[in-house]
């Protein structure tokens, strides 16, 4: 569904991506791991147009959506979670998850306020709260909730877990798994990766904006040796 | 508590102001004060413009330092088929609207490509370019100034002529702004206005062209903006470049910042604050630009969120739902 080709990615004169290549299937859920300033979130804002790649190519659905503006790439079904959640802080629950509702996969079953309420119905009880009044993790749910909106084909879940108590990770994890089984694509770019490992399909190791490794879980979990070069545990 | 009554102190307050502004005129003439319905109107017509500006600074984000060009261009879309005794005034309001929306549309294509002090800088820049425009134009008076010596003809039943007809057609143009406003920033464009002041990125990646929505935003409030140029073109009877200098933007968006950035009342208090303040110092002292000065330093710096932010510690306090 999606695929990366050999792309190049720079902050003016600093080449943050070298040849970055990686491949989601549909229905499937694909991670993206590394330490921290190694190329991830500039994979994301890559994909997303957001941070415009120089080279390669990123396609989509079978389309080329490099070059592409970042609201013609979120319209093509990509729904993103961003690092740090990002909910919009004066508005409230319910406008954060209506405000920008549209049916980018032309759906015949699409996501509601009604069926995101359903799937966190944390957010049900703070509806009428302000985005900045609510803790991290319903700020979580609510940024997933306002993805889930898009309709997406191709969900994006940028350290959805990150700050986040053990407890609501795992409320997290449990929610991905269902949208898993529903056959919505998942990229999930995260560190906890023993929490998550069992709901992924493959994985993408980032060292120095290029991937060093990619396999299975099973290849993952079982080289110990692998996590500790590449993800410091 | 009847349940059509606002609810909190702020609400109330706000009321209380609209419903004072309603009756002004008559306690007024009972008075025999016209100088101060003069004033007050006045002060309704910048209360539009200043409403206008909220809208893409306090909602958009946009911080524009070249709204004043619209008041100009809305008084001489008065004045100028005034000068050929082109009275109408659906003709003139069709001109401010179209004039200055046009206007808006080409340099805000221009400007919303900068972002922060650019984007003041631009908007400045082509504010000075419509102000020495009107400098260089001779057959209208140059910066001397145009007289207009009629008001735009309505129907009877719009009657401009009389003090209080003026005074009530530019309150009713205040309400129906301020209920323009209030259904827009609420309506689905105005959340991607509001998203895009936070997070312009973000809503990119939601898959809005904010670079439209800003700009649609941005012609909308300058066509407002245009209409209180015209009201004022007809109320002070001369118009000249100096309604649209760098220096009244810049009172404007004091105004805004007066009231309260970002909300609805907030433009219409902060308004009426900085005229009544101006009327009343400078009746006071020759210096008084020194002490209004040093008020306004003192409300930048102190009085986060405004007037508005002030009432809305009322309804924390207690004594009100909300």
């Amino acid at each position: 569904m999606l695929e990366l080709r050999g792309v190049e990615t720079f902050y003016g004169t600093i080449q943050a991506l070298f040849g970055m290549t990686l491949e989601c299937a549909e229905g499937e859920v694909t991670t993206l791991i590394g330490r921290n300033g190694m190329g991830k979130t500039t994979t994301v804002g890559s994909i997303l147009g957001t941070v415009p790649s120089r080279a390669g190519e990123i396609r989509f659905g079978g389309e080329t959506v490099s070059g592409l503006p970042a609201y013609e790439v979120a319209q093509r079904g990509i729904g993103l979670v961003p690092e740090g959640r990002q909910v919009f802080p004066n508005l409230s629950v319910r406008e954060n998850l209506v405000a920008t509702a549209a049916n980018y996969s032309d759906s015949d079953d699409p996501w509601t306020l009604e069926r995101v309420l359903d799937f966190f119905p944390r957010l049900g009880e703070r509806l009428d709260n302000q985005g900045s009044q609510l803790s991290g993790g319903e700020q979580q749910m609510l940024a997933i909730g306002r993805a889930l909106m898009l309709n997406p084909r191709l969900l994006i879940l940028d350290e959805a877990t990150e700050g986040l108590a053990p407890l609501i990770r795992q409320e997290i994890w449990r929610r991905l798994e269902q949208l898993k089984s529903g056959g919505l694509t998942i990229l999930l770019i995260d560190k906890n990766i023993d929490e998550f490992a069992h709901i992924a399909d493959r994985h993408y190791i980032v060292e120095k904006g290029q991937v060093v490794w990619h396999g299975e879980s099973e290849s993952l979990l079982g080289d110990s040796s692998l996590k500790s070069r590449y993800l410091g545990i | 508590m009847k349940a059509w009554l606002p609810q909190t102190w702020s609400g109330r307050i706000y009321a209380l102001l609209l419903l004072s502004l309603a009756l002004a005129p008559f306690v007024l003439d009972w008075m025999k004060q016209p100088f101060y319905l003069d004033l007050l109107t006045r002060a309704l017509i910048f209360a539009i413009a200043v409403i206008s500006l909220n809208l893409i600074l306090g909602y958009g984000g946009m911080v524009s330092l070249g709204h004043a060009a619209y008041i100009g261009i809305g008084a001489y879309c008065v004045g100028i088929p005034s000068y050929y005794d082109y009275y109408n005034g659906w003709l003139h309001l069709a001109l401010a609207l179209g004039v200055g929306g046009g206007f808006a549309l080409i340099t805000g294509a221009i400007s919303l490509r900068t972002k922060g002090v650019y984007f003041i800088m631009i908007t400045m820049a082509f504010s000075q370019m419509a102000f020495f425009l009107f400098v260089s134009m001779e057959e209208y008076g140059a910066d001397d100034g145009l007289v207009i010596y009629s008001r735009s003809e309505f129907p009877q039943w719009i009657s401009l002529d009389s003090a209080f007809g003026l005074y009530y057609w530019i309150f009713a143009v205040l309400l129906l702004a301020l209920f323009f406003i209030h259904r827009l920033v609420h309506a689905h464009f105005g959340r991607v206005i509001v998203g895009s002041k936070f997070n312009e990125e973000r809503m990119m990646a939601l898959g809005f062209n904010t670079y439209r929505y800003r700009l649609a935003c941005y012609v909308l409030s300058a066509m407002l903006c245009s209409v209180a140029g015209m009201l004022l073109g007809n109320f002070a009877g001369f118009i000249s470049p100096d309604m649209m200098s760098w220096a009244r933007s810049g009172e404007l968006i004091f105004m805004v910042i007066i009231g309260g950035v970002g909300t609805l009342f907030g433009p219409l208090i902060g308004t009426m604050v900085f005229v009544l303040l101006e009327e009343i110092l400078s009746a006071i002292t020759v210096y008084w630009h020194l002490i209004f000065g040093i008020m306004l330093v003192a409300l930048v710096l102190y009085g986060k969120g405004g007037i508005h932010g002030w009432l809305s510690l009322l309804d924390r306090g207690g004594g009100g739902r909300g």
